[in-house]
């Protein structure tokens, strides 16, 4: 899930307060790891904190749907900054933590933000027993036995006019995104580590300000870190989860560069697991319609072609006002694709300004 | 018509440049005065509004610990836990510097600096690596403590006062649990509320804290009044200048009659006059007070900080609320102290002939009339002082006096000048106290400006020398240690008392604790069982067993201004804890300090705040031995020159401290009295044109000018000494209500007053140089009339 | 008693010098009373004045009972006006913050002459004997220069100066008053000097002069002798 990085490296190049906090790290990794290729990963190790590296998220999209049929959208997210490669007890940031929280209607969005230094307890990510937190926002895990800590999780969250509380139960196992959880990111060699678990069923409820809504449906975990993921001229990136009827799932991103073509990716996941990642130029993302959107330009409907895999789909938002209104803004919320396939998925759309 | 008429009602000004000058001094003198005050009192509330707005204080609900101790650490993460949307802050002191640490990262916007709130100054800086101090431009670098980050200056802060990031703060002031947590206005939905569910803290809603506000209200409602009376006295000017100019003027306003100008257009005429002085001098007083503000700003500024511990900046900005309200009230004065004029003007009969005739001749009906009015003021302000309640009523009953007192000065004058026979006086005595008598009803509005001021310096003078020996006086009781040290940890402490046993008669520990009685914050502080309290400290009321009773932990003593505002009596319990409250056996005074204080016994304290350290000491020791302690201890700790101080040097401190705070004052008093003196003088000189009709019959029959003029120098003293003899009754019970009314009510103290003859000496001294310097003109420009213009007198109208 | 020689008065305006006293000479014997007439701004008051000591000459002497007036310093001029001129004018002669009483013995007691008695005297010859403790503003203005008469002669002047004493008051009243003047004048021996325009009263004068063009001359009419 490159979009995070990219966040996170965007909220830094936008020239934006607080994403200035960061800004250090969009150009340089000293003192951090930098992610090389051929990751070894082990569990429940590498569900918790990285903080060797510059930056890392917890990222969850859910596609939820009530008992009258109607489409939700939900989002989780605790990212982790560093200013430094420790933990430091007390007030002084070594670790700034930020939670976003998205819940999307076709009517309206809401939107949360949280800000925590580590240190203090306030936010942050323990293995055993699994728990990432920002307040009381928390993913926590349920699993029990020797199963995954991220097989079955417990995700709350509250914002000022909405709160959500959803139990996530894997249906496959953790997929590795480009060679074997090494993902690239530009021609220059920017990379990630970087999984996911794409194959969760969800049961929950959606506390709206008309009322408590039981909702069930999929969600997809990205997990992602690194010290240095952008180049310094990409600016922005579009990125898509689809859900396919027959269980298989697909992940593509486009990083926009001021001066190069957009640089692209794209995951296939088998409903098995089973994993191909196809290099930069295999996706091919069309932007075909804009809509002005928190005074801005975005594309919201879009042509995605994978032509490796015969996908040529067309993507609607359940929403097109899916507005992220945070320190950082940005565009994130559940979409609907028809064409050579059809089903649902997740789009976020950034460093349009 | 209008053209004409205008142009010949002008010329008067031009043919007499000097009353134009006087008419436009007086207004703007009264203007700059008034503007000037509320030009300092807008810029102290503009601070406030400021100091209560640093952290959206003045907004947001807080939550703190009942006993004023910081908050666990532990609680706040929990609140944060449960989904409570709560920021910390940090706050302490470095020596006299207050240290603000907020958390950019929870705090609302309202409740962070400007420059963070807008995106202008980025959080990591602010947050991350050495971090930055926020400070007002007007923080002297040198006066910092050591250890700072990096200082950024920015505008909006208070002096004194720094903001930075809670970690800097945290480590800066040793202390890592919240002082206290502010809440957003908005909370997450579905959370219980948050009032029913934070144990072991207060929360208190916006708006609600004890700001400086109700004490330094009475410190600018006490500038305004000296405004306001400074405003009266330059009035008196315009009074005096605008009556002359309009007798000067009748026979050319009856002959433009004469010549058919309509009355209504004389009168709009005169009134476009008035007008166009009033906003051009207006103007000029505005220029003025602003200077005068800026020039006073810095002692207003340390008065609020020495008496009431609020920081105030030490600039002045123009500020249209002042600027707009100046003008306006220099136009409203302008009309009522001309109104008396252009009314009659209005009245004027066409053909009534042109007798000069003193125009501010008061008759016998107006002394009646002045009289009765003085008897209902004194009567109203003897009430107030018995019955009055706040601070509005001692400054009712304070305008009720002076003002009582001004108007009952020309009857008193000419009751006193009538009773007074020289039964060997010659002729020339019989008629200057014949003519001064005469005199009066003209002088009368001078010399109650003139006794305004003086009762003014009086009292006010009165009252801070009452202060003042009180203060010094209590000082050398309270501060009866000879030596006071400060060290920076327990440790520290140990060795500094291991160092010093063998050396000095007794090491007492003073520790404190910031507190809350009955809603207002309060220092709890911890004293040792010894003579050095038991002779010296001083005490208002006590039981008998009093130190019997502290030192072993069945009493606490409060401050005065803590059991006025609170109403305590001695024996009555105070709480300090739900399980735990004491008697009071002891309240003793406390000036010059605004917060309410509480002492228990040293044992006591350490049993119930175990954690907090001994590190401020109180030596006994050889007076003699002090100088070489000092260095000794220096050297062994290497411990900062300010955490050494000998008894000399507090009470140099304070007494700088002291002086600052009244420098206001005598900066009001005497520029009162230089208004005042310059409404004499401008009311000697329009008398001394009418008074050439009294003057030359006795020139004629055989006096030289000069004497003459000598003679109007003695008359002048002799009225002014009279004034001053009267001030100074009604300056003393000016000091009383001061001190036993107004005082009680702002400060919380009740001062005995004490009488300062010399001061008066020395005042009526200057009030004389006042009266002979107001009088040296007429009276030069009399010994140089030339005999033509005396014989005018007899020989024509003038 | 009084010695006039060769005064000279010269005023400077705007358009230049003005004389108003052209070498004029005259004298008083103890006594006489000479009235002097002349036009409006003949210079008669000048010249009054001058023999008062409240103005000073531009050339000349006046000598007064054997002293020269415009020898003596300001202070001393004021004590000839003290002691041996008593002046009346039109109006406004009298102290408006004294009494009657007070000021009928004001100059007499500054001269050192007060002498009770006489005062009540002339107040009564005066008819003012009811308005001694009331004030000038009080009174008519017959009344008024009653009271600047009856001050003048409480202090015994060797000359008195009148200036159109009657000049405010009607002619009735006038009279009267200036019946009592001369009255009382001629029963203290005391000379007058009158500055007026009033021929009839100029008529009632032992003496009388005429100036003209800054010269004195004897009027030609032919009542004048």
């Amino acid at each position: 899930m490159n979009a995070k990085v990219a966040c996170l490296a965007l909220l830094l190049s936008a020239g934006i307060a607080f994403a200035q906090g960061f800004a250090g790290l969009g150009t340089d990794a000293e003192g951090f790891l930098t992610p090389m290729p051929g990751p070894e990963f082990r569990f429940p190790r590498d569900h918790g904190a990285h903080l060797g590296y510059r930056i890392e998220w917890w990222y969850l999209t859910a596609t939820l749907t009530d008992a009258d049929g109607r489409d939700y959208g939900v989002q989780w997210t605790l990212f982790r900054s560093a200013l430094e490669p420790r933990t430091i007890r007390g007030w002084r940031p070594g670790q700034i933590w930020m939670g976003h929280a998205g819940l999307t209607t076709d009517q309206a969005h809401f939107a949360a933000e949280r800000f925590a230094r580590g240190g203090l307890g306030q936010a942050g990510v323990t293995t055993d027993p699994f728990v990432a937190w920002i307040d009381d926002w928390a993913m926590t895990s349920r699993a029990e036995g020797g199963a995954d800590a991220l097989s079955l999780i417990n995700v709350v969250a509250r914002g000022l006019d909405f709160a959500y509380d959803l139990w996530l139960e894997a249906q496959g196992p953790p997929i590795f995104h480009g060679d074997g959880g090494f993902s690239v990111k530009s021609a220059d060699g920017q990379a990630s580590h970087y999984y996911s678990q794409p194959f969760y069923t969800v049961a929950g409820t959606l506390a709206l300000p008309d009322g408590n809504i039981p909702v069930t449906g999929t969600a997809w975990l990205d997990r992602e870190w690194s010290s240095r993921p952008l180049s310094p001229d990409q600016r922005g990136w579009d990125w898509f989860s689809l859900q396919f009827a027959d269980g298989a799932r697909m992940m593509g991103f486009g990083l926009r560069s001021d001066v190069r073509a957009t640089f692209t990716a794209a995951t296939w996941i088998a409903p098995d697991g089973t994993t191909t990642a196809y290099p930069d130029g295999a996706l091919k993302l069309t932007p075909l319609g804009t809509r002005r959107v928190a005074g801005r330009q975005i594309p919201i409907r879009w042509r995605v072609e994978l032509p490796a895999r015969g996908v040529d789909v067309e993507t609607a938002p359940l929403n097109p006002h899916s507005w992220m209104a945070t320190t950082v803004p940005y565009w994130e919320g559940p979409i609907r694709f028809t064409g050579s396939h059809e089903g649902r998925g997740y789009l976020e759309m950034t460093g349009y300004e | 018509m209008i053209g004409p008429a205008t142009t010949a009602i002008l010329s008067h000004w031009r043919r007499h440049p000097g009353q134009c000058l006087t008419l436009f001094l007086g207004l703007a003198l009264a203007t700059a005065l008034w503007s000037g005050v509320q030009a300092i009192n807008a810029e102290a509330r503009a601070a406030y509004r400021q100091a209560a707005s640093v952290l959206g204080q003045d907004q947001l609900a807080r939550l703190d610990s009942p006993w004023g101790g910081p908050i666990p650490l532990a609680d706040y993460i929990n609140l944060r836990r449960a989904g409570y949307l709560v920021s910390p802050v940090i706050e302490g002191t470095l020596g006299t510097f207050r240290l603000l640490g907020i958390d950019p990262l929870t705090a609302p916007p309202e409740a962070q600096p400007t420059l963070l709130a807008e995106g202008a100054l980025d959080v990591a800086d602010f947050t991350s690596g050495a971090g930055l101090i926020l400070l007002s431009a007007d923080t002297l670098p040198e006066t910092l403590p050591d250890g700072l980050p990096p200082v950024r200056t920015v505008k909006g802060l208070m002096p004194r006062t720094g903001i930075t990031d809670i970690a800097i703060a945290a480590r800066l002031l040793g202390q890592s649990d919240p002082s206290y947590l502010l809440v957003l206005p908005r909370q997450p939905a579905g959370l219980p509320d948050l009032a029913g569910n934070t144990p072991g803290l207060r929360l208190t809603e916006g708006g609600g804290f004890s700001t400086p506000g109700q004490l330094t209200d009475s410190f600018h409602l006490s500038l305004t009044a000296f405004g306001l009376l400074a405003f009266a006295v330059g009035l008196f000017i315009v009074h005096a200048a605008t009556g002359l100019a309009f007798e000067q003027r009748r026979a050319s306003f009856r002959t433009l009659r004469a010549l058919g100008l309509p009355l209504r257009t004389l009168i709009a005429v005169l009134l476009a006059e008035l007008l166009a002085f009033a906003l051009i001098a207006g103007g000029v007083g505005l220029i003025l007070g602003y200077a005068m503000a800026a020039v006073l700003m810095p002692g207003v500024a340390g008065t609020l900080r020495g008496l009431y511990g609020a920081e105030v900046s030490g600039e002045v900005l123009f500020r249209t609320e002042w600027g707009l309200a100046g003008l306006g009230i220099a136009v409203l004065g302008t009309v009522a102290a001309a109104g008396h004029g252009v009314l009659r003007v209005a009245r004027l009969p066409l053909l009534a002939p042109a007798q000069p005739r003193a125009w501010a001749i008061a008759s016998g009906q107006t002394m009646r009339w002045q009289s009765g009015a003085a008897l209902v003021l004194f009567a109203t302000a003897f009430a107030l002082a018995l019955f009055g309640t706040g601070l509005a009523g001692g400054f009712a009953c304070l305008a009720a006096l002076l003002i009582g007192a001004a108007l009952a000065l020309p009857p008193v004058l000419a009751a006193v000048l009538g009773a007074i026979r020289w039964p060997r006086a010659g002729p020339m005595a019989e008629w200057l106290w014949a003519d001064t008598r005469q005199q009066l009803p003209g002088l009368s509005l001078a010399l109650m400006a003139l006794l305004l001021a003086l009762a003014a310096n009086i009292g006010v003078s009165t009252m801070v020398g009452s202060f003042r020996g009180t203060f010094l006086e209590w000082l050398d009781q309270r501060l009866a240690s000879e030596l006071y040290v400060t060290v920076r940890n327990k440790a520290e402490a140990r060795a500094l008392r291991d160092a010093l046993s063998p050396r000095v008669d007794a090491i007492l520990p003073v520790v404190s604790v910031a507190a809350v009685f009955y809603d207002m914050p309060a220092d709890l502080y911890g004293i040792a069982d010894h003579a050095t309290y038991r002779d010296h400290w001083p005490l208002l009321s006590s039981e008998p067993d009093v130190w019997d009773r502290v030192a072993r932990g069945t009493g606490i003593l409060v401050n005065e201004q803590l059991a006025r505002r609170t109403g305590l009596t001695l024996g009555d319990a105070i709480p300090l804890a739900t399980d735990w409250d004491l008697p009071l056996v002891g309240v003793y005074p406390d000036y010059g300090n605004p917060a309410g204080q509480a002492i228990i016994g040293l044992d006591l304290f350490a049993e119930r705040f175990p954690d907090i350290p001994h590190l401020a000491l109180a030596i006994r020791t050889d007076p003699g031995s002090v100088p070489a302690l000092i260095r000794d201890l220096q050297e062994a700790f290497a411990l900062p020159p300010r955490f050494v101080v000998d008894q000399s040097q507090v009470k140099h401190i304070s007494l700088q401290v002291f002086e600052q705070t009244f420098r206001i004052t005598g900066a009001l008093n005497a520029l009162t009295l230089g208004v005042a003196a310059f409404a004499l003088l401008t009311s000697l000189l329009t008398l001394s044109r009418m008074r050439l009709a009294q003057l030359a019959p006795v020139w004629a029959i055989g006096q030289t000018r000069r004497r003459l003029a000598v003679i109007e120098m003695v008359r002048s003293g002799v009225l002014t000494l009279l004034t001053f003899v009267l001030a100074i009754p009604v300056g003393l019970a000016l000091a009383r209500v001061l001190l036993t009314v107004v005082n009680v009510e702002a400060f919380g103290w009740r001062l005995p007053m004490r009488i300062f003859p010399a001061d008066w000496l020395r005042l009526g001294l200057c009030a004389l140089l006042a009266a002979a310097l107001a009088e040296a003109w007429p009276a030069w420009c009399l010994a140089r009339t030339a005999p033509a213009q005396l014989l005018k007198v007899f020989t024509s109208e003038r | 008693m009084l010695t006039v020689e060769d005064v000279s008065k010269i005023y400077q305006t705007r358009e230049g010098p003005l004389t108003v006293l052209n070498g004029v000479s005259m004298n008083l014997q103890v006594g006489d009373t000479l009235a002097l007439t002349g036009d409006s701004g003949a210079g008669k008051s000048t010249f009054l004045h001058l023999i008062g000591g409240l103005d000073c000459p531009d050339a000349g002497r006046i000598t007064l009972a054997g002293i020269d007036l415009h020898g003596l310093d300001d202070g001393g001029q004021a004590r000839m006006r003290c002691c041996m001129v008593g002046l009346i004018f039109q109006q406004f002669n009298l102290i408006p913050s004294l009494t009657v009483a007070q000021n009928m013995a004001f100059q007499a007691r500054l001269a050192g002459r007060y002498n009770a008695r006489f005062v009540t005297d002339l107040a009564v010859r005066l008819g003012l004997e009811q308005h001694l403790q009331h004030y000038p503003e009080q009174l008519s203005g017959g009344q008024q220069q009653r009271v600047a008469i009856g001050r003048t002669l409480a202090a015994k002047p060797r000359l008195i100066l009148a200036d159109e004493p009657t000049g405010s008051l009607d002619e009735a009243t006038g009279d009267a008053v200036f019946t009592l003047l001369l009255g009382l004048a001629e029963d203290t021996g005391t000379a007058v000097l009158l500055v007026t325009h009033s021929t009839r009263l100029a008529n009632r004068m032992g003496r009388r002069l005429h100036l003209r063009q800054g010269q004195l001359v004897v009027p030609a009419a032919p009542w004048a002798l």
